[in-house]
């Protein structure tokens, strides 16, 4: 069955939709259950399912962590949920040094079938410590998967299919899908999923991450209107990455835009152009370019988080230096408009 | 306390109000971008700790840090125009209001995330000892902090070192919308530090005399003692957990009587207080006019004031 909702709702969707079917499946974490529910994405869970399957913590980020561990490798399946991203990094020890090593060091005998939601902020002064996504950092361990669902179907089979997993999973979703509104196929339920081809074109090859492929389909649309057709590929899943749709996307236009929504330094981009240049030597007929966050903590006032983030704008300008165009007269487009609706706080 | 002294404590605590105030009023406008923890109820604490301990003691804060950095700088200009998002802000529009620091009045850092500057607040106590320097050092921090490990971790490297060090729990009972009941496996945390080679004392945060009191006499047993302190001050917190409404209607606690809000108002306690004492209502009338003077002046400065260059999106990083 098809229906139309939001990100906020196919998350709760999801969520309720797992623990149905499977009694071991629980949520919790900071706020999970109270009022605001998470900006609504747990919401009705603890009507439907009750306090012993959707609970709130303490801050304990690092023993809440090690908790969801134990939990899982005793035959559980806990959701550990963060309203922000920036607050796994308390966690991190046992994220980098246990979740992500504990079955290999097992020899294979362990399983830990746990998910960590994680929300990442942007705008409004979110600033450095509530604007992180770190999708790179975390995909660096071996043995963790990492996805950032887009669409609202992304959101609803990509949390279905990361409970299912019997592998931990990180899923970080941008706090400006949430209202985003879409189809959702209930019955849509893949193993966990990688890129998808979301724009068919031929001249340039975007592939992005989370909010950037909305801005990537914004360029496209501008683009389209000046005779342009961009390609445009979401990652979703970026460990284990499966960069072969990127790869046969290049050989067909021979040029290629990484924007991630991260840092570009030692990040998901230079990862994967790195694997393109080696997989696509002698298809390029110019330069890989990168789009990211400029270098530097994200700052909190509107005009510099507008230069910090990138946007539908420097890909647009990126094409033109792939295809040698005159710049585009953009005076008459409007960007950042979700800049304009969000208006926190958080 | 003599009168000055008086007179001088109304008119931070007074500052820090209106101030706040003046946000809920203008908040709407959407001018300040930027997520606030507002302090109204909890004014007291930094405004009774800062007055006991030597100027330019180093402080540590946490986000709802407006009464903090207030009470240390008494800046209304930079403090607005950084809720601005301007230039001329504390931290060029960089901080907003989550990150407010000021380290020429000492205050050094205070963090959005939740008991991140506790162990700075260790280390700055530790630099001191290091230096063979006896300045005390102050960290404030909510309930909420206390249930994360680096508050124990801290608290245990200051015992050891008999480090000269305050630790000011700001207890609201509430972490965001969470009672302490849903999240606390003790009744409380003086009680829970029993075992820790540090004094301890309470206040009730309403209660700026009080507070004064307990920080002092608490101070004086740290010196004694050469142990760091735990000063527990509850205090109720009339707003929402972030943003400048009420929120009493969604239903996780109960709205106060009106004679419960007047009990837990620490400006109004404080005032009574000194017009108990023989104060004139003229002389805090002509303060309450001069501190909203003050404020007008910095909100229309702010307003006009220019956002920061492109340029300064890379400046600041490296020395
Ligand atoms: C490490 C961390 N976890 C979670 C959060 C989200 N959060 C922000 S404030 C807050 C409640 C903190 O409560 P408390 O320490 O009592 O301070 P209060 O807001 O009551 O002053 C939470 C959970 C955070 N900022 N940092
Ligand atoms: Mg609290």
């Amino acid at each position: 069955m098809t229906e139309t909702m939001t990100y906020r709702e196919a998350l709760a969707f999801a969520a309720a939709k797992e623990m149905d079917a499977d009694p071991t499946v629980f949520v919790f974490g900071l706020d999970v259950p109270d009022h605001k529910r998470i900006f609504g994405s747990t919401k009705g869970l603890v009507e439907k399912f009750g306090s012993d399957r959707c609970f709130g913590t303490p801050l304990s980020e690092d023993a809440m962590t090690g908790v969801a561990i134990g939990a899982a490798l005793s035959g559980l399946r806990p959701v550990h949920v963060h309203i922000r991203a920036d607050f796994l990094l308390l966690g991190m020890n046992q994220i980098a040094n246990v979740m992500s090593s504990l079955r290999y060091m097992s020899g294979g005998a362990l399983r830990m079938p746990l998910v960590i939601r994680a929300v990442i902020g942007r705008g409004w002064g979110q600033g450095a410590q509530h604007s992180k996504s770190m999708h790179g950092l975390f995909g660096h361990f071996p043995g963790i998967k990492v996805s950032l669902p887009t669409s609202p179907q992304d959101a609803y089979s990509m949390l279905r299919a990361a409970i299912r997993d019997d592998n931990p999973v990180i899923l970080l979703e941008h706090r400006w899908l949430y209202d985003i509104e879409g189809s959702v196929d209930e019955q849509y339920l893949p193993p966990l999923p990688g890129p998808v081809m979301v724009r068919q074109g031929t001249e340039v090859t975007v592939a992005c991450t989370s909010w950037m492929t909305i801005e990537a389909m914004k360029a496209a649309d501008v683009l389209a209107r000046h005779g342009v057709r961009l390609e445009v590929i979401d990652i979703r899943t970026v460990a284990p990455l499966d960069e072969t749709p990127v790869v046969s996307s290049v050989a067909k236009t021979g040029r290629c835009i990484i924007a991630d929504y991260d840092w570009l330094y030692a990040g998901f981009s230079a990862e994967l152009a790195a694997r393109l240049a080696h997989r696509c030597f002698g298809l390029f007929k110019k330069p890989i370019e990168r789009i990211g966050f400029a270098p530097v903590p994200c700052p909190t006032t509107r005009p510099l988080e507008n230069l910090f983030y990138p946007s539908a704008v420097q890909i647009i300008r990126a094409v033109e230096r792939l295809l040698d165009l005159d710049s585009i007269d953009l005076s008459q487009e409007s960007f950042y408009s979700y800049e304009e609706r969000f208006k926190g706080p958080f | 306390m003599n009168k000055g002294e008086g007179l001088r404590l109304y008119r931070t605590l007074t500052l820090i109000r209106r101030a706040e105030e003046a946000i809920r009023l203008h908040y709407g406008d959407d001018d300040m971008k930027t997520p606030v923890h507002l302090s109204i109820g909890q004014e007291a604490i930094p405004v009774g700790v800062c007055h006991v301990l030597p100027e330019g003691s180093p402080m540590f804060g946490t986000y709802r840090n407006h009464a903090l950095y207030l009470a240390l700088t008494e800046d209304t200009d930079r403090f607005f125009a950084e809720l601005h998002g301007k230039e001329v802000g504390m931290g060029r529009g960089k901080a907003g209001s989550m990150h407010l620091c000021e380290p020429s009045r000492g205050l050094l850092a205070t963090s959005a995330v939740v008991a991140t500057t506790i162990p700075l607040a260790v280390g700055a106590a530790l630099a001191q000892a290091y230096r063979h320097l006896r300045q005390p050092v102050a960290v404030f921090f909510g309930d909420g902090a206390a249930e994360e490990g680096v508050f124990w971790e801290s608290l245990n490297f200051a015992c050891q070192r008999s480090l000269n060090l305050l630790f000011v729990c700001e207890d609201n009972g509430l972490a965001i919308h969470a009672p302490a009941a849903d999240r606390r496996g003790f009744s409380s945390i003086t009680h829970a530090v029993r075992g820790f080679r540090c004094c301890t004392a309470t206040a009730d945060g309403s209660d700026l005399s009080a507070i004064i009191e307990a920080t002092r006499a608490l101070y004086r047993d740290m010196e004694a003692g050469k142990q760091p302190g735990l000063l527990h001050v509850s205090y109720f917190r009339f707003l929402e957990h972030v943003g400048i409404g009420e929120d009493f209607s969604v239903g996780y606690r109960q709205a106060p009587s009106d004679q419960e809000r007047r009990e837990r108002d620490p400006l109004i306690r404080f005032s009574s207080h000194l017009l108990s004492l023989g104060y004139h209502p003229a002389e805090l009338r002509a303060i309450d006019v001069e501190v909203d003077d003050q404020i007008r002046g910095s909100i229309a400065r702010a307003r006009s004031a220019d956002y920061p260059p492109a340029e300064a999106l890379y400046e600041d990083l490296w020395v």
